[in-house]
């Protein structure tokens, strides 16, 4: 297990991974539905394999976010110490990017559930 | 981080104080123009802003009298236009978003203990152009030529000049020039936030207000330059009628709402968020603890920083676009409901776990939250697709609005004046005027706008000049005009109490705030005496003898022998010391670049070509200038002493330098705008069966020479750096002048594709937007091989060496990005034909 996952890596950048998860995953399913409902009848494929692709594409994203959110778990401590982290130590500034990180892959994850819902509930382009 | 704090004699600091105050001064006379120091510029662009807000709101005024009885004609229909359009404008570019990087360049050198932002120019630099460009715009209207199409400028009415007449290239030229001064503003504050933090500042301990406008300045990289794009397509068909907009020629207008609207909604939380950032810092003061919840401050910013890129359609959702492509921004529009919430949940938290001192400035925030509040569930009605069909375009919408932004942005700025007040000029406001003004504000806005959301479900279309007496909305729109007026008394009230005599405070903290801004004395231009380190989120109430110590110049820089103006540069996650920066100082070169700057767009507006090329001159002279006489200097010694017994390089380059940085955020805007050039092209293959309409393309064979020729002038840049850090210097000169050779070989090849198959730009879209794309990709390699010329001319006048070498280091980083354009550029307009 400990070799599959990444090293902990010290950059500020890590914070923002799980919101860019989301906005690809959007933005996939912006293009593909939008191109799709232009050229369905050039293209003949059918909505519903659109939809599976889409929601198989949607259960990657969330399983980056999970991922995501494991590693920031780990660089919290797995929860060892409770916030506000506000000590001046390399420690406690390695504690809150972990908890701030876990905090934006759950609302992350939660947005890209949210995004994929029409794809649940709307069968067509409906234009 | 244990360090010997230093210890000076009361004589010792008094010299210090001498030679700090020298080379911190502020000229005198008219000179004082002349000034770039970030307390300086801080002010003249807040005042500048608020000018412009109050000008907005004179129109607003004059609306409403207009709309104040049925069938009125105080005002013509023109004016009207004029006046709502320049209303929103001025509002939207003017001042919301520019008070912030007003609050952001005058607070953040100070909150973060920084001396100085690294670009104090760059600063003086966007100040001008802005004011230059607001000027412009806002004129307009005594000519009777403002544009008048309404402030997101749609096409067919905007593209003809029939109906929008000079008014819509103002429009697009004069925000142009003000969305330059915006990325400049960027571009500081991104630099200085992760660079310029006092040591042991770590990440985890920055100020909210940072963390804000950190994301906020990241925010505005990736929105204004889409609507720069758009601005480029938009005045290109108004200008030489290519017809991008323009359905009869194969264009489309919603190409136009799209890239409008990518910037639009991301702005409103541009100009939310640093609100909110003042909220931050003010709810702790008069709650007298730290925030609660500083890391779900941290999702909030950042996720709404996200999620508010996804919700450009909602402004859309009555164009007839598929429904499941609504759903998909309806979600969105409801996800970012969740981190707003938690701020506001936060600030709740915050003031239940203290002690609340119920001040003016608590007063205007919670006021304006619950403004904001009523604004946020109206915003949930609407982003639900058949609620936004009824209430599309009505008047509804412009409550909505009006609530979100007066409430999430007005309302926390004035907080913030009355907060802010004693630590710009000592003075403080009064708690009597503050509070009149703020019932005055409170009540005069819910009188206005509340029955707003009664006319628009009634009926009323926004921006209407006038309406007939008999279908209910006679009322409605009597009592709005009424409270706009109590309204506007409460903000004249604000005004007033700031002129109004004062009595100098007798200390630097009125509020007993906790943060480190408050440690400066407003009469000394230096900001901090000595920079201090930092171990605290609230430093001035966790670190006893804070003050005393920064004042006694125990900490570093407290001295400034070099007669330089100085700055620490620290890491970007734990504030470690890595550089003494040294920043440009008062000069005239920002006027007169930002002038020439502004003269270049108001020329172009009345297609003055020969002024246009002149002035364009001008702003590339006294760039080069700006940059040969105050960039990547080679200092006397490599380190200097900064206090408290280390010593720091003055001369950094790559990575960590600041220069290397501006260069980077920069270049990621400028390929933002182009990707959005290439969004454009991607659009018109999606909605077209044929989206060449039988034109013939640039071909293969031009596209791909020009792909090869850029790269190979790539490779002989990463190869003229290697060989001028190992001091082959020569060599690296011969290495320079090839690659600019070959640069411009590509660049013919890139142009020749589409002139060598005659297409025609106004003939149809297609080759409209395969030139737009091409002639984009070599203004950039034009740029490219200026930047390279100058290095030549450096090495050549001794001025970069194998060891001072940052102008090599920042132009290929220039390079990186402009090949990447190039092969995507060259590979789409060659390649895609075939391939699709």
């Amino acid at each position: 297990m400990k070799r599959l996952l990444p090293k902990e890596v010290e950059t500020l950048w890590t914070l923002f991974t799980a919101p860019t998860v989301w906005a690809f995953h959007f933005i996939v399913c912006y293009v593909v539905v939008a191109i799709y409902c232009e050229k369905a009848l050039v293209w003949s494929i059918d909505f519903n394999a659109i939809r599976i692709g889409l929601g198989i594409f949607t259960l990657m994203a969330l399983a980056m976010i999970l991922l995501s959110a494991y590693l920031a778990w780990r660089q919290w401590g797995f929860g060892s110490g409770d916030p506000p982290h506000s000590q001046a130590t390399d420690q406690d500034r390695r504690l809150f990017q972990g908890f701030a990180t876990l905090l934006l892959s759950g609302l992350s994850f939660v947005a890209v559930v949210y995004v994929a819902i029409p794809l649940i509930f709307i069968a067509g382009c409906q234009i | 981080m244990t360090k010997a704090l230093g210890n000076f004699s009361a004589e010792e600091r008094a010299a210090q104080e001498e030679r700090l105050r020298k080379v911190w001064k502020t000229p005198g006379g008219w000179r004082y123009w002349t000034s770039v120091n970030n307390s300086e510029i801080g002010l003249w662009y807040g005042v500048a802003a608020f000018g412009f807000m109050l000008f907005a709101g004179v129109l607003a005024l004059l609306m409403r009298l207009q709309l104040a009885v049925p069938d009125n004609d105080l005002f013509s229909v023109e004016f009207f236009n004029q006046a709502f359009t320049l209303h929103g404008t001025v509002m939207m570019f003017l001042f919301a978003v520019p008070i912030f990087e007003a609050i952001a360049i005058y607070l953040l050198p100070s909150l973060l203990g920084a001396r100085e932002l690294p670009f104090p120019r760059l600063s003086a630099f966007g100040f001008w152009s802005f004011l230059l460009g607001g000027i412009f715009v806002c004129g307009s209207i005594f000519f009777n030529s403002a544009p008048n199409a309404g402030w997101f400028m749609y096409p067919p009415l905007a593209t003809k000049e029939e109906y929008s007449g000079i008014g819509a290239d103002i429009w697009l030229l004069g925000l142009s020039f003000i969305e330059v001064a915006s990325i400049a503003a960027a571009v500081e504050i991104i630099v200085g936030i992760m660079k310029c933090r006092a040591p042991g500042m770590r990440i985890n301990m920055m100020p909210m207000f940072a963390w804000y406008l950190l994301i906020v300045a990241g925010m505005i990289l990736f929105a204004f330059p889409p609507l720069i794009a758009g601005d480029l397509l938009f005045e290109m068909e108004r200008m030489f009628h290519w017809p991008f907009f323009d359905s009869e020629r194969g264009g489309d207008p919603l190409l136009w709402q799209h890239l409008f609207w990518i910037f639009g909604h991301p702005e409103v939380y541009i100009i939310f968020l640093p609100a909110i950032a003042l909220m931050a810092m003010i709810v702790p003061t008069f709650a007298q603890r730290p925030i609660v919840g500083y890391s779900w401050i941290v999702l909030a910013a950042v996720g709404t920083g996200f999620l508010s890129f996804g919700l450009w359609v909602h402004h859309m959702f009555a164009t007839g676009l598929p429904q499941i492509s609504l759903a998909f921004f309806s979600a969105a529009s409801e996800a970012v409901v969740i981190p707003t919430g938690v701020q506001i949940f936060v600030f709740i938290a915050t003031m239940l776990a203290g002690r609340v001192i119920f001040s003016v400035p608590m007063l205007f925030g919670a006021g304006g939250l619950v403004i904001f509040v009523i604004g946020g569930l109206t915003g949930v009605m609407v982003a639900l697709a058949p609620f936004d069909w009824q209430a599309h375009d009505t008047y509804f919408v412009v409550a909505h609005l009006h609530y979100v932004l007066i409430g999430g942005m007005l309302f926390p700025v004035v907080a913030g004046i009355y907060y802010y007040f004693p630590f710009v000029t000592g003075w403080r406001l009064s708690d009597a005027w503050g509070k009149v003004a703020f019932w005055l504000m409170f009540t005069g806005f819910n009188i206005a706008f509340f029955p707003m959301h009664f006319s628009g479900l009634r009926g009323m279309p926004r921006r209407v000049f006038t309406y007939p007496e008999d279908i209910g909305w006679d009322w409605f729109n009597l009592i709005s005009t009424i409270g706009a007026f109590i309204f506007a008394s409460g903000v004249l009230t604000v005004v007033a109490d700031m002129f109004r005599p004062k009595v100098k405070l007798d200390t630097l903290n009125p509020w007993k705030a906790g943060t480190l801004e408050w440690t400066n004395n407003p009469d000394e231009n230096w900001g901090m005496r000595s920079v201090p380190i930092i171990t605290s989120r609230y430093p001035l109430w966790d670190q006893p003898n804070l003050q005393r110590d920064i004042e006694e110049a125990r900490y570093y820089l407290p001295d400034a022998k070099s007669g330089r103006r100085e700055t620490l540069v620290t890491s970007v996650l734990d504030a470690e010391p890595i550089q003494c920066l040294r920043v440009g100082g008062t000069s005239y070169v920002t006027i007169v670049a930002a002038m020439s700057l502004g003269g270049v767009f108001i020329a172009l507006t009345f297609h003055w070509w020969l002024i246009t090329a002149i002035c364009g001159v001008i702003t590339l002279g006294a760039i080069l200038y700006w940059l040969w006489t105050g960039t990547a200097e080679i200092p006397e010694a490599p380190e200097m002493d900064v206090g408290m017994g280390e010593s720091l390089p003055i001369y950094v380059s790559g990575p960590p330098s600041v220069g290397w940085w501006a260069m980077f955020i920069t270049m990621v805007g400028d390929g933002t705008a182009f990707a959005s050039l290439v969004f454009g092209y991607f659009f018109y293959w999606t909605i077209h069966g044929d989206f060449t309409n039988g034109i013939e393309g640039p071909g293969v064979l031009w596209p791909v020479i020009a792909i090869n020729l850029f790269v190979l002038s790539w490779l002989l840049m990463l190869r003229a750096r290697h060989l001028n850090r190992a001091g082959r210097l020569d060599e690296a000169r011969v290495a320079l002048v090839g690659a600019t050779f070959i640069a411009l070989g590509g660049s013919a090849a890139g142009l020749a594709g589409p002139y060598v198959h005659g297409m025609d730009p106004t003939a149809h879209v297609y080759p409209a937007i395969v030139w737009i794309i091409a002639i984009w990709t070599v203004v950039h390699a034009a740029a490219g091989c200026i930047m390279q010329l100058y290095c030549l001319a450096r090495s050549l006048a001794g001025r970069m060496t194998a060891r001072y070498d940052q102008d090599i280091i920042n132009v290929t980083l220039y390079w990186h990005f402009l090949t990447v354009t190039a092969v995507v550029a060259f590979g789409i307009i060659g390649l895609f034909p075939v391939v699709r």
